[in-house]
Order: C-alpha cells, then sequence, then structure tokens
C-alpha cells in the first residue's frame, strides 16, 4: 500500500530530516513510528499524503509515485491528523470543519450530516458543533482533528500523536478506534511516543532515529529491548522496565501486558513457596 | 508559606453559558509539587491560565472570585509584573514562540527584566542543558519538531526560574527519555530553590512518585485533593479519568495472591525493592 524506496528529506534549511528511508507498509498493516525528538516521523508522515516530496528516492501511494499527485488526489486515499491540531482548522465551526472535506469528496448532503453526527458522537464533540473550534481545550482540539478523518474513512490514516491531550477513557476509545479502522481493512499508522499506548496496542513498531529507520518488528520485541530503545530515546514501558529490573530473580523480562506480568510473578512466588517447602 | 490562594474562582468563557471552572478554591504553598488531574476538557488549562493572569488579561468572560499569586491579586496585578513571579508553559507550546533563534527565545524574558549579560548567558546555558538542546541554539524555533518546540518553552520557563512554574501538559509530545529527564530537572528545582511546581498532565507515569499532592478536576471543580498514593490507588478515583499507573495495577494483580505490598508501589524502584523485600523475608 505504502512504500518508501530509499527516501531522502532535506528542509530547505539543510536538515536532513529522512536519509535512505525504505520500508514497505501493507493494506491493512496497523504501524506505529516511535523515535525521539526530532527522529523524522513528522517528515515522514507529511510524505504520505504529498505534503512533502522527497528530495531523492521515491514514496509510492497504492502504486503511485506520489511525485505524480498532488495533494488533492492522494487526500482520497489518505487522511492525516497533524501533531498541531491547530494547522488543520479554518472554518467558524466544529460541524462545518467536519463536513468539510466530505463534500469535497461529493457525498450526498444526508451521509455527509449522518457522518459528521456519527463521528462528533464518538469523540464526544456534539455539544460544541457550533463553536469554533479555536475555541475547544487542547484535547478536544486533539479529537476534532481525529474526528474529521473518521468521518473521511479513507483507506490509508496516518495520525501524529493522536494520544496527546486525551485522558485514559478517551485513550481507551481511541485504541478501540484503531483497532476497529484496522479490522475494517484500513491501513493505519500512527506516531506517538506514548510507550503505553503502543504497549496496549501492540502494533508493528518502526524505531526511526535521526532519520534513518534502526528497527522494525513486532512491538513485544521492540518494546522489550532496553538497549535498542534507548538508542532512540525511548523507555520501556512500565511493566517491561520493572520486570526487566527483576529478571535476576528469574523473571520473564519481556512482557509489556500487565496480566502477564502478573501471572508471572504469582508462578514465580509459588515456585519459591515450594522449593522452600521441599 | 502560602503562594497561591485560589477563593471562590468561577470563570465562564464570553459567549457561553456554562463556567469552565466553578467554585474552586485552593492554596499551594511554597515547594509544593501540584499534579493536576481530570478528564479532558474539565478545566485544566483554564485554572493554569487564572495562575498566570492570562484569565482575565487576555481570555474576555465573567470571572468570580479571586486569585492571590505572592500576596498579589491577579485580576489588578499587570501581566508583566505577575510574569516575574509565575511562569508558565502552555498547551500548545508553539504558540509561545516568537523570536528568530532559539536562543534569542530563551533569553527573551531575562532581558526583559533587565538581568546583567553574565548572568542570562549563565541561564541560557543552563536551560538549554536541562532540556537537552544546546545543539539547536541557532536554529529558528519555527523549523522545529513539536517535541523540539516543546523542549524551547520549557527552557524559557527554566531560565526565568520563577517562584511559581506551571506546565500545561509539558511532556506531550516528548520522547519518554527527554520527558524523564525533564521532570527530574523541574524536580530538582523545586527542591533546591523551594519553587512550586504545578503540572496539568495525562501521562503519569513519570510524575505519581515525585508529587506532592494530586488535584483531581471534574466538570470544571475539584472533586478530590489528596497524596498520590491516595489518589491513584484508590479506585473510586477511576470513573473521573484519573489514569492507573501500570505497577499500580501490578500490584494489585500480585497482591490478589500473594500479600507482598502492604504500601501500593507508585514506581518500578517501589515495585522491585517489595519483591525483593519479600522473596527475602519469606526464604529466611
Ligand atoms: N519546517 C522545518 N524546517 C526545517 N527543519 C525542520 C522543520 N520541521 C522539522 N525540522 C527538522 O527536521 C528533523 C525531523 O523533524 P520531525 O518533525 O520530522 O521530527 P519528529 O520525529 O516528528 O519529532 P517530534 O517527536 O519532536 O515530533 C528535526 O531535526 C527538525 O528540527
Ligand atoms: N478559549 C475558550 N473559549 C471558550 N471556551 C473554552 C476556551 N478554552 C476552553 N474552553 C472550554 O472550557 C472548558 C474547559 O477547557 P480547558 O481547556 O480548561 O480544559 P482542559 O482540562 O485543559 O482540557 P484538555 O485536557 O483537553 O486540555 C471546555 O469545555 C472547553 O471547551
Ligand atoms: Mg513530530
Ligand atoms: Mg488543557
Amino acid at each position: 500500500m505504502i512504500k518508501f524506496d530509499n527516501v531522502t528529506y532535506v528542509y530547505p534549511t539543510g536538515v536532513k530530516a529522512l536519509n535512505s528511508v525504505s520500508v514497505e507498509i501493507g493494506r491493512g498493516e496497523l504501524v506505529a513510528l516511535m523515535g525521539e525528538n526530532g527522529a523524522g516521523k513528522t517528515t515522514f508522515i507529511k510524505h504520505l499524503n504529498g505534503l512533502l516530496k522527497p528530495t531523492s528516492g521515491n514514496v509510492y501511494v497504492d502504486g503511485k509515485d506520489t511525485k505524480t499527485l498532488s495533494v488533492a488526489q492522494l487526500s482520497r486515499i489518505v487522511g492525516v491528523v497533524f501533531q498541531n491540531a491547530d494547522d488543520m482548522f479554518f472554518l467558524p465551526t466544529v460541524e462545518e470543519e467536519v463536513a468539510f472535506s466530505l463534500r469535497n469528496l461529493g457525498f450526498s448532503e444526508d451521509v455527509v450530516q449522518r457522518r459528521v453526527d456519527w463521528s462528533l458522537k464518538f469523540m464526544e464533540l456534539e455539544e460544541y458543533r457550533n463553536r469554533s473550534p479555536f475555541l475547544l481545550s487542547g484535547g478536544e482540539k486533539k479529537r476534532l482533528a481525529l474526528a474529521i478523518i473518521l468521518a473521511w474513512n479513507p483507506q490509508v490514516i496516518a495520525m501524529d500523536e493522536p494520544t496527546v491531550g486525551q485522558d485514559s477513557m478517551q485513550k481507551e476509545k481511541l485504541k478501540e478506534m484503531i483497532k476497529q479502522l484496522n479490522l475494517q481493512g484500513r491501513t493505519v499508522i500512527i506516531s506517538t511516543h506514548d510507550v503505553e499506548f503502543v504497549a496496549e496496542l501492540k502494533p508493528r513498531v518502526i524505531l526511526m532515529s535521526k532519520g534513518r529507520i534502526i528497527a522494525d518488528g513486532k512491538a513485544e520485541f521492540i518494546l522489550t529491548d532496553g538497549e535498542l530503545l534507548s538508542s532512540c530515546s525511548i523507555l520501556m514501558p512500565q511493566v517491561a522496565a520493572t520486570m526487566s529490573r527483576l529478571a535476576d530473580l528469574g523473571f520473564n523480562a519481556k512482557v509489556i501486558s500487565v496480566e502477564e506480568a502478573v501471572r508471572n510473578i504469582v508462578e514465580g512466588l509459588r515456585g519459591l513457596e515450594h522449593t522452600r517447602r521441599a | 508559606m502560602e503562594i497561591v490562594r485560589v477563593e471562590g474562582l468561577t470563570f465562564t468563557y464570553s459567549g457561553f453559558d456554562t463556567p469552565a471552572i466553578s467554585d474552586i478554591n485552593l492554596s499551594i504553598e511554597e515547594g509544593e509539587f501540584v499534579l493536576l488531574l481530570g478528564p479532558s476538557g474539565c478545566g485544566k488549562s483554564t485554572l493554569c491560565r487564572c495562575l498566570n493572569g492570562l484569565i482575565p488579561h487576555f481570555y474576555a468572560g465573567k470571572m468570580e472570585g479571586r486569585v492571590l499569586v505572592a500576596g498579589m491579586d491577579v485580576s489588578k496585578t499587570p501581566t508583566y509584573v505577575l510574569s516575574q513571579y509565575v511562569g508558565m508553559v502552555f498547551q500548545n507550546p508553539e504558540n509561545q514562540l516568537f523570536s528568530l533563534t532559539v536562543e534569542n527565545d530563551v533569553a527573551f524574558a531575562l532581558e526583559n527584566l533587565g538581568m546583567p549579560r553574565d548572568e542570562i548567558r549563565r541561564r541560557v546555558d543552563f536551560a538549554l542543558k536541562a532540556v537537552g538542546i544546546e545543539d539547536l541554539r541557532k536554529r529558528s524555533p519555527f523549523e522545529l519538531s513539536g517535541g523540539q518546540q516543546q523542549k524551547v518553552a520549557i527552557a524559557s520557563i527554566l531560565a526565568l526560574m520563577p517562584k511559581i512554574m506551571v506546565f500545561d501538559e509539558p511532556t506531550s509530545s516528548l520522547d519518554p527519555v527527554s520527558a524523564k529527564s525533564i521532570i527530574e530537572t523541574i524536580f530538582k528545582v523545586k527542591k533546591e530553590l523551594g519553587t512550586s511546581v504545578v503540572v496539568a498532565e495525562h501521562r503519569v507515569e513519570l510524575l505519581a512518585d515525585k508529587v506532592d499532592r494530586v488535584i483531581v478536576m471534574q466538570k470544571g471543580r475539584i472533586v478530590k485533593d489528596g497524596r498520590p498514593r491516595e489518589v491513584f490507588v484508590s479506585e473510586e478515583m477511576i470513573p473521573y479519568g484519573v489514569p492507573v499507573p501500570k505497577v499500580v495495577s501490578m500490584a494489585k494483580g500480585v497482591n490478589r495472591h500473594f500479600k507482598v505490598f502492604n504500601e501500593i508501589p507508585l514506581s518500578s524502584e517501589e515495585f522491585e525493592q517489595g519483591i525483593r523485600r519479600f522473596i527475602h523475608d519469606k526464604v529466611r
């Protein structure tokens, strides 16, 4: 679905933000991009909808080179939620903001209304439908940005830092939404620093550092490799960090879920009890 | 000594009927580290804006009650005076950046205070180093990544070292290593200089064992004000959107089978100690 072929991107200021990046993301995959501040995640995402075009190398979306497509053409396939939601808003009300791209895509008015209603409800923003997007709280703005993409439901959905500003319940819903979209066959790519969120979502993780991809694999492997993570300023999720402190006692350091960790510790303590009795 | 006092504070943004925050009463001591929690839209940023005078000076609306900072009534004190006592990092830090270079942005407030050159240089160096962006000092703040911009905003406050530091979701865009080290720096500054710190955050894993006090808000009101262990351990706070640190869930899970933890841990370190102590006592 997405293919980066030896992509290098240099900002006009001379900063090389992507350095020979090659990667393929299949249709229906769920991917988390992680890496230190300035690693190149946002730059990567901006290449998906053609907002940025490679300085050298090629990006293919659905088999087509993004250099041959306009942002408008690409946006029929790829929807992007920006890191800074403010950058997405330009209309007087929340409702119009969501309806805009749907109308642009040529949906009939009743479909537009239905989709707007549904996505605002899902993101718990109905009560703000007539308000200016700029008068929302930080987390509400991010949810509006998510609602826009949700209503539009393109084949590829890229979300730059979707959990920012969300409380634990909103994150829970977001996680369910991402899983749901993925089940419907959507390709979902998120960029995030939220290791706890990634540990729960368990996607394919692509690790970036200084413009390069340094690792690519299952969340369970990547998130329990402390050394690898520290090379791009990421810490293990709290479960893995805690378990790795206890590795010398024979506990399993390679777990990222609470349930597994508890099971492992309880089994270990039982074992100890037995040896003591024996 | 009390440094912040909020009495019967209610604020309604102009054009709206329902107040964003209602009847807030609060007293913060010098050197206290306060975590502000609550669901998205509950009023955390609004309360923060009241502490540094953005409300009522820059946001139109109806304000009742009063806010005293270092003895000054916020609504009667010009913001340039307040800014010497209260520094705030906005939730969306890029709205806070304006200079041509990172370095100038961090130095700006200090220059305004007429601080000597040497002192400014010393503080700017300290702050850039503390957030790990010395290599970006000559860059334009508008040509940085989201997390790098957040670091610039944090550095500006650290350089200023006001008596009260307010951070509105300071770690939201930071990579975990930066988030951890910046929280540790804030903690150190607070301890050494007796600075009061108010942090609004949703990511609590890194803060749970550092803060003195947790205030939980819901629909514009304070619904809980207590010690971190109280707030994070009691299940009654979960419906209020209070996140449970993973170690708390782990410890509770283990305790259902073996009574390992008398006191529920708030960090990996505390969890480790609990397990080791338990095994040690058992084996002997
Ligand atoms: N508009 C810009 N002009 C010049 N350089 C930029 C611009 N935006 C980002 N950069 C630089 O490009 C590099 C990659 O930035 P990018 O925004 O892709 O990082 P990121 O991984 O998304 O970081 P973060 O986690 O902080 O959001 C960084 O060194 C950054 O300073
Ligand atoms: N400038 C504004 N004008 C009008 N209403 C606002 C404004 N900013 C926020 N609000 C509203 O006031 C209420 C409280 O918002 P506030 O920004 O204080 O919440 P918050 O707890 O900081 O949320 P978040 O965690 O999402 O940042 C919300 O209902 C929000 O929609
Ligand atoms: Mg980014
Ligand atoms: Mg806020």
